[in-house]
């Protein structure tokens, strides 16, 4: 029980996730600060903004909203992205959970930030926010069954493994899934969903600042706000990590496995990092098609090619 | 100093209020953000909505229509809220300040903490405002 609740509120889950997150959001602002040929904040910028926003705003209710459901959803993102990164982080640092089956439960808890969001933002009865509500909730109804085709193609690659351990230590008894063709588009496609589940600039519409102010966010200030930036930093964890875990042969933590793994980590945050500096913001009805005709074709030729073993 | 007043000055989020300006200020307050004065070096970012911004920033003559809207503004934002004069039209009136329409400079509808005088002011001006303004809480 007492090694249960460290997993999750401290080691791998909540307080690590949560600054290890944090690290790599200040380390996205310094390379797009990079890119613009600024200097960029300073590294401990992401604990000054949660910790100005946690403890000194004032938190302002909206008049005509469901305030209990307003104040309710960051904290169901951050409990979201908590058990998401625990079944995530459990096996990526070899401890098996002996749960078969848990990447599907993945699959479904790294929905929960971005549905509590669209629940908040409908709560605060902003129509801003309720335009950035639906259109959340279209990139997530676009990005999902992408989401989901990658992992079948993971679940093909790992010879109908659903368990994410078991994946891992496949890959690292063998060659990791990204040394093949199927593995590369996998991999591409897997960054894209990244990508639109981060909100990152391509698919950034659900916030859009220039457009409508902020929008799923625009209520929020004070305390939930500093959640609903907890639960980012979170996720730009733990995504980049489950992209890690099946794919690029999860990490080992001894020696110099401990340089791959940050290695590791923080190449895929740049690749990221770099897609939302080269790329304007898309319309929805664009992002819509890229995922539903290109991302999903491109993710079916990976399975195809994963079954026939390429 | 204690850890909250650091960690809000570390981290202020700005908000840009236009009356009716000429353009010149705003031009300005955008040259900060831009790579040759990067105020996110400090940790100041731009942000879209009134609920997130920690700074106020006023430029412009505020006359009648845009009085009640700052008064709006204003309430609408989580305290604590630091609000700093832009320009002259901001600090004084300037060149409006006994026009019909003028309904007095921003020190009379809302309080304001730090006041930038120019027409427009230059980055450097407004950078060394904004030093200013973290040095005084």
């Amino acid at each position: 029980m007492g090694s249960y609740l460290f997993y999750f509120l401290i080691y791998p889950g909540f307080l690590f996730a949560a600054v290890i997150g944090a690290f790599l959001s200040w380390f996205d602002r310094k390379i797009t600060a990079r890119v613009q040929f600024r200097k960029g904040p300073p590294v401990l910028q992401p604990f000054y903004d949660f910790f100005k926003l946690l403890l000194v705003k004032e938190t302002i209710l909206p008049a005509r909203g469901a305030k209990g459901l307003f104040l309710a959803a960051p904290v169901f993102a951050v409990f979201g992205a908590t058990m998401a990164g625990v079944f995530i982080l459990l096996p990526l640092i070899n401890i098996t959970t002996g749960f078969k089956g848990d990447l599907i439960v993945i699959f479904y808890l790294l929905t929960i930030p971005s549905l509590c969001y669209v629940i908040g933002a409908l709560a605060s009865g902003n129509p801003l926010a309720a335009v950035g509500a639906s259109r959340e909730m279209k990139l997530i109804m676009s990005y999902e069954l992408t989401f989901l085709l990658v992992l079948a193609g993971i679940i093909i690659k790992a010879g109908q493994s659903i368990d994410l351990y078991q994946i891992i230590q496949m890959q690292q008894e063998g060659t990791p899934f990204i040394g093949s063709i199927s593995g590369i588009l996998l991999f591409i496609v897997a960054i894209f969903c990244l990508q639109a589940k981060l909100a990152m600039v391509p698919f950034d519409m659900p916030e859009a600042e220039t457009e409508i102010c902020g929008g799923i966010f625009i209520e929020y200030s004070g305390t939930p706000y500093a959640m609903v930036k907890l639960s980012k930093y979170m996720l730009l964890f733990i995504l980049p990590a489950l992209v890690i875990a099946i794919l690029m042969n999860g990490i080992r933590l001894e020696g110099l496995g401990i340089l791959w793994a940050v290695l590791k980590l923080v190449a895929v945050v740049l690749l990221l990092t770099l897609i939302r500096n080269t790329n304007p913001r898309v319309k929805i009805k664009q992002a819509i098609r890229f995922f539903f005709v290109w991302m999903n074709l491109l993710a079916i030729i990976a399975i195809v090619l994963a079954i026939f073993g390429l | 100093m204690s850890f909250k007043s650091y960690c809000f000055k570390k981290s202020l989020w700005l908000f840009h209020f236009g009356g009716a300006s000429c353009n010149n200020c705003d031009i300005e307050i955008l040259d900060c953000l831009t790579p040759r004065y990067d105020v996110e070096r400090f940790g100041m970012i731009l942000v879209g909505s009134i609920r997130h911004a920690d700074v106020l920033l006023v430029n412009g003559s505020i006359n009648k229509k845009d009085k009640p809207r700052l008064l709006e503004i204003y309430e609408q934002a989580p305290k604590p809220v630091l609000v700093v004069a832009i320009g002259a039209c901001g600090c004084t009136g300037g060149i409006f300040a006994e026009g019909n329409t003028f309904a007095g400079p921003v020190d009379k509808i809302i309080p304001v903490d730090a006041y930038i005088p120019g027409c427009p002011p230059k980055p450097e001006a407004i950078l060394a405002g904004v030093v200013k303004l973290m040095g005084k809480n």
